[in-house]
């Protein structure tokens, strides 16, 4: 079973967003459960910093060996910085998908709707296989 | 429901990452794909195929029913060696690519893809019908384990007394691994040295378990189907479903040497075929390198860079751990090579031509 970290949000995309709290910053990325299902990932997108993006827009995409997964906005927002770390050595998405494996950073416009605690989110990913 | 194979216990107790696979509950990798991989091109790797299906015809006159179904001259065939052929529907278009050993004058297997041997073996049961020559699926009677890579020559050679130096690729014999009856075929899928062997369905998994066992201190690790169709496209083999369709003859897939004009008699599709043989196809099979590092993927349209045009279409595709850049096998208008992109959900990325295989190991 992968973990789903308790002090984390997270999308039906299977993304997770940290720092809702403050107000003003997310960092978002992918989720184990994604990761495993992905496999060992090999190239990562991310959007440029400076770029403003609105909720739900495909902002990058990860790729495996067997597959392609679209990155979606959380939020609107503009893009305020990108794991550069990530994106020379993807399989940090693998090996530390919530901590080294982090995808950009977002100054968010607005509230982002639908996110998912720990706990439900566990509850989205237990009824798939 | 996917349908598991007699091993399934033991790739769950692998953690293997189990997916459906032409009906079938295979394993998709263990771990890593990448680190299996790498250990087939290094050391070598141990396969689940028991997917595959197992067609026997035996009888007086059953090469001389292969020679009629098929495109090969299997009749010519040596007891002991096998045979890469296909059989083609009426039309010419392939049905499936198969291996054919012949283990003694009258008996003969075909190894069919999982998801075409139902088909095959009644293709086969109708097209021997005025032969005196039996045909007998015995699929599930069958477990399928290979060992494959630089290593497994060692490995195996620890199990048996069989005189595996004397086994040339392509051919296969009766043997005991490890006190169990199989039959040793030293043919593969992943452009590496290896040996596929052929047990019944009960005796998978203690062979399984000696080849563990023997294999561990050769570096040996389960592999999955990932790895294995990574391999095999490095090594330009092609797939039934992506290279090879009912839609293509052997010779759009440039793969007209198996057919066998010359064998006597006649042969399903030898009409079809013969004025082909001489006409250069519209399309030929090409392997592409991306430049970049995003992965044309099947079915993704190949177009000419400078104005969009699609000129080709991708039949597989994945990052390759040998070449470090992701690689692709193409159909491509046969008067382009150069100047191509791949469009990859909407960009183009540059792309260059080669021809197959990517990989070929170091005799």
């Amino acid at each position: 079973m992968s973990s789903i970290p308790g002090d984390l949000q997270y999308t039906k995309e299977h993304e997770w967003v940290a720092g809702i709290d403050d107000g003003l910053t997310l960092t978002v990325g992918v989720t184990a459960y994604a990761a495993e299902a992905l496999g060992d990932v090999v190239y990562v997108q991310v959007p440029e910093v400076g770029s403003t993006v609105a909720a739900g827009d495909a902002v990058g995409e990860v790729e495996s060996t067997k597959s392609v997964s679209d990155i979606f906005a959380p939020v609107g927002g503009e893009i305020t910085e990108i794991n550069e770390s990530v994106v020379d050595d993807p399989s940090l998405v693998n090996s530390d998908p919530y901590g080294e494996g982090w995808l950009f950073r977002i100054r968010m416009e607005g509230e982002p709707e639908d996110l998912l605690s720990a706990e439900e989110y566990g509850v989205l990913t237990s009824g798939e296989s | 429901m996917s349908r598991p194979t007699p091993l399934r216990g033991v790739h769950e107790a692998l953690g293997a990452t189990l997916t459906d696979f032409a009906g079938w509950l295979m394993p998709l990798r263990y771990g890593s794909e990448s680190a299996e991989h790498n250990a087939v091109r290094q050391a070598a790797g141990l396969f689940d195929l028991s997917h595959m299906g197992e067609i026997f015809v035996t009888g007086p006159q059953a090469g001389e029913a292969l020679d009629y179904a098929l495109v090969g001259h299997l009749s010519a065939l040596e007891p002991g060696r096998a045979r890469y052929t296909m059989i083609v529907d009426p039309d010419g278009g392939v049905l499936d690519d198969l291996i054919v050993y012949r283990l003694t004058a009258d008996e003969f297997m075909v190894v069919a893809n999982a998801s075409n041997y139902p088909r095959v073996a009644a293709e086969l049961t109708g097209r021997a019908k005025d032969f005196d020559a039996a045909v007998d699926d015995r699929s599930e009677q069958y477990a399928l384990v290979a060992v494959q890579g630089p290593n497994s020559r060692a490995i195996l050679g620890g199990l048996t007394d069989a005189d595996l130096d004397g086994l040339k690729y392509y051919a296969g014999l009766p043997a005991t691994v490890a006190g169990i009856q199989v039959l040793i075929a030293r043919t593969g899928y992943t452009g590496e040295d290896g040996f596929e062997l052929f047990a019944a369905a009960g005796d998978a998994e203690p062979l399984w378990a000696a080849l563990t066992e023997a294999g561990g201190p050769h570096g040996l690790v389960p592999a999955g189907l990932s790895a294995r169709d990574t391999l095999r496209l490095e090594a330009g083999m092609p797939l039934y479903g992506n290279e090879l369709t009912a839609e293509l003859t052997p010779f759009d897939a440039g793969l007209g040497r198996v057919v066998r004009f010359d064998k006597p008699g006649d042969f399903v599709g030898r009409a079809a075929l013969e004025p082909l043989r001489d006409v250069p196809p519209a399309r030929r099979l090409v392997g592409l390198i991306a430049t970049g590092r995003r992965v044309p993927r099947h079915g993704y349209p190949v177009v000419v860079a400078d104005d969009g045009a699609v000129v080709g279409e991708v039949t597989s595709g994945a990052p390759s751990q040998t070449l470090g850049r992701p690689i692709a096998m193409a159909y491509v208008d046969s008067d382009r090579s150069e100047g191509l992109a791949v469009s990859i959900r909407g960009t183009h990325e540059a792309v260059e031509v080669v021809d197959l295989p990517f990989y070929r190991r170091k005799k």
